[in-house]
């Protein structure tokens, strides 16, 4: 059970002087219980490709094919596609249009047809698996704090229960708290065995989390691959308007100083590596469990 | 599929053309004599004229005939009504007869010719609007009506607006587009269901469209406030309009032009006999 976009190359206003080449040749695929990220600048031909996922955009060149079903124009089961593939736009809170979250929530699974108590646990089961408190189903949607929004605007699209979950840029606009719990959402989504693609320009967030990326320039698909493989890539061949982010340039820093270690290494296994070579163990051990800067902690020990 | 198409009626195609760098105020002038110029001479022959003209514009512009052409599109069911109405309420010398319809060739004739002016009209009308960017049209225009500011005229404010107003259509067109592919994704159905079920069903587009309208206009308030803007106080240009003798010379060719076809409609067609 897979969603798989091959070949893809989608033309916009074709023909015409507002012409836009979108996607050229991009192929991709996501598995249910797999997260994978889209990362790419502004422009690039991300938004497009996600909106081909849920079969938004008919492909004009190559195949979109959901759980062995392709994407056509003439198709009579698209609205079903487009429930097994719920998408999640940019600044989702700006759809937001019922008097209460509860009936915003409630939008989705009752435009599929689904009523009565049934409809109540769907809206139930979206808000828990959002972390949203019950007690704010009541209230206006727009009185609500930016996360809270972004919250049931989540849930509006999870109470659909769709087997695919994909995001553009979810993080934008919110806090730092904001963004961590989001990710931790789409984390435990995806231990449920939902599929998460995430459309990001945030590398480092990509990294971490993903089974897989695809890294797009001017509506091509760069790079396809696990975290380590595309960070390798990105090292060799950077891609324009992607930064790589200051923990990947620091392993690839000691590569160079011999130190050997995967680009993606997170924060413990640097410092574990730099003990054992050093023999200074215990050198940065955290203090008071809060963890010290690493700057800070590096000068203090002298190589 | 896309919902919204990008092009809208006459919108502007950036060049470097003739044509695109003439003066607004000369563009806007010289439309206006055309538009008097197609009524005053719209008989059947006329066209081919008119038709020589468009076809000069269009490689002067270096727009595409095509795109010229598809601009009429909009008014087309316009164009097939009035023409429709001509046909059947002109009085004449009757070619057929369907029931108490009656078709005759006054009434043919007088179709062509509405339909025809109608079309041209608008094309030419697109072609102003295709080779003139939205800033310097309002620009233009404001200049050309501030003789009427001596009489309380708001011409100034009034260009304001205008350019705040296509400034928004093609932003607004992008928000539409994106608020109906984000309900679509959560199941909304536009298509299916009686006029009144489909009429509600379009609340969840207008309420969020709604809001971020207002959103926008007040920011945009607020971002004008904050450069001082003032309604109707005289402001100075960054790129002020200047009259060139290209734009003197487009007005003399255009008047030249439309006399002759005048003259030609007028005095030349006396002499054919026609039908």
């Amino acid at each position: 059970m897979s969603v798989v976009i091959e070949h893809l190359s989608y033309t916009y206003n074709s023909g015409t002087p507002a012409m836009a080449v979108a996607l050229k040749d991009v192929s991709v695929s996501v598995e249910r219980g797999e997260w994978v990220s889209i990362v790419g600048h502004t422009g690039s031909g991300k938004s497009t490709l996600a909106q081909h996922m849920n079969a938004l955009l008919i492909p004009q060149f190559g195949r979109a094919v959901i759980d062995g079903v392709e994407v056509k124009a003439k198709l009579k089961g698209l609205r079903e596609l487009r429930r097994k593939v719920g998408l999640v736009f940019q600044y989702p809170e700006q759809q937001f249009f019922a008097e209460t979250a509860r009936e915003e929530i409630a939008f989705a699974p009752s435009n599929w047809g689904v009523s009565g108590g049934e409809l109540d646990k769907c809206v139930m089961d979206a808000v828990i698996s959002v972390g949203l408190k019950p007690e704010l189903l009541d209230s206006n949607p727009f009185s609500l704090s930016g996360g809270q929004q972004r919250r049931v605007a989540l849930a509006s699209v999870i109470a659909a229960k769709p087997d695919y979950l994909v995001l553009d840029e979810p993080t934008a606009g919110l806090d730092a708290t904001g963004i961590r719990e989001l990710i931790q959402l789409l984390s435990k989504l995806k231990k449920d065995g939902l599929a998460v693609v995430q459309v990001t320009h945030d590398l480092q967030s990509a990294l971490d989390h993903s089974d897989s990326l695809l890294v797009m320039e001017n509506g091509v698909g760069v790079t396809l691959g696990r975290p380590e493989e595309v960070a390798e890539y990105l090292l060799k061949k950077p891609v324009q308007g992607l930064v790589i982010p200051p923990l990947v340039q620091f392993c690839a820093g000691l590569r160079e100083r011999g130190i050997k270690l995967p680009l993606t290494s997170g924060m413990d296994v640097i410092l574990k590596k730099i003990e054992e070579r050093t023999g200074l163990s215990g050198a940065f051990e955290r203090r008071n469990g809060t963890g010290g800067v690493l700057g800070g902690e590096l000068n203090r020990c002298s190589f | 599929m896309q919902f919204l198409s990008g092009i809208s009626l006459g919108q502007f195609i950036p060049g470097e053309s003739l044509l695109h760098r003439l003066d607004p105020r000369c563009k806007i002038t010289a439309t206006f004599i055309l538009l008097s110029g197609l009524f005053m001479a719209s008989k059947i022959p006329d066209f081919a004229f008119w038709g020589i003209f468009l076809l000069s514009l269009s490689a002067m512009s270096g727009i595409p005939l095509g795109i010229i052409l598809r601009s009429a599109r909009p008014v087309l069911f316009l164009v097939a009504f009035t023409a429709a109405l001509n046909a059947f309420w002109t009085p004449g010398r009757e070619v057929f007869r369907a029931g108490f319809l009656s078709v005759t060739i006054e009434g043919l004739v007088m179709a062509f010719e509405m339909g025809m002016r109608l079309v041209f009209l608008v094309m030419f009308a697109s072609m102003l609007m295709m080779t003139t960017s939205p800033m310097a049209f309002s620009d233009g225009l404001e200049r050309l009506l501030s003789p009427l500011a001596k009489v309380g005229f708001p011409a100034s404010e009034m260009a304001v607006m205008m350019t705040i107003a296509l400034r928004f259509i093609p932003t607004l067109f992008e928000e539409t587009d994106r608020i109906l592919k984000a309900q679509i994704s959560r199941g909304a159905d536009f298509e299916s269901g009686g006029l009144l079920k489909r009429a509600r069903s379009f609340i969840p587009v207008l309420i969020p469209l709604f809001i971020l309208v207002f959103q926008r206009a007040e920011n945009l308030a607020v971002a004008m406030e904050s450069r001082c803007y003032v309604p109707g106080m005289p402001r100075t240009r960054l790129n002020p309009l200047v009259w060139t003798k290209n734009d003197t010379g487009a007005i003399l060719g255009l008047l030249a032009f439309i006399s002759a076809v005048i003259l030609f409609d007028r005095f030349a067609l006396k002499s054919f006999i026609i039908l």
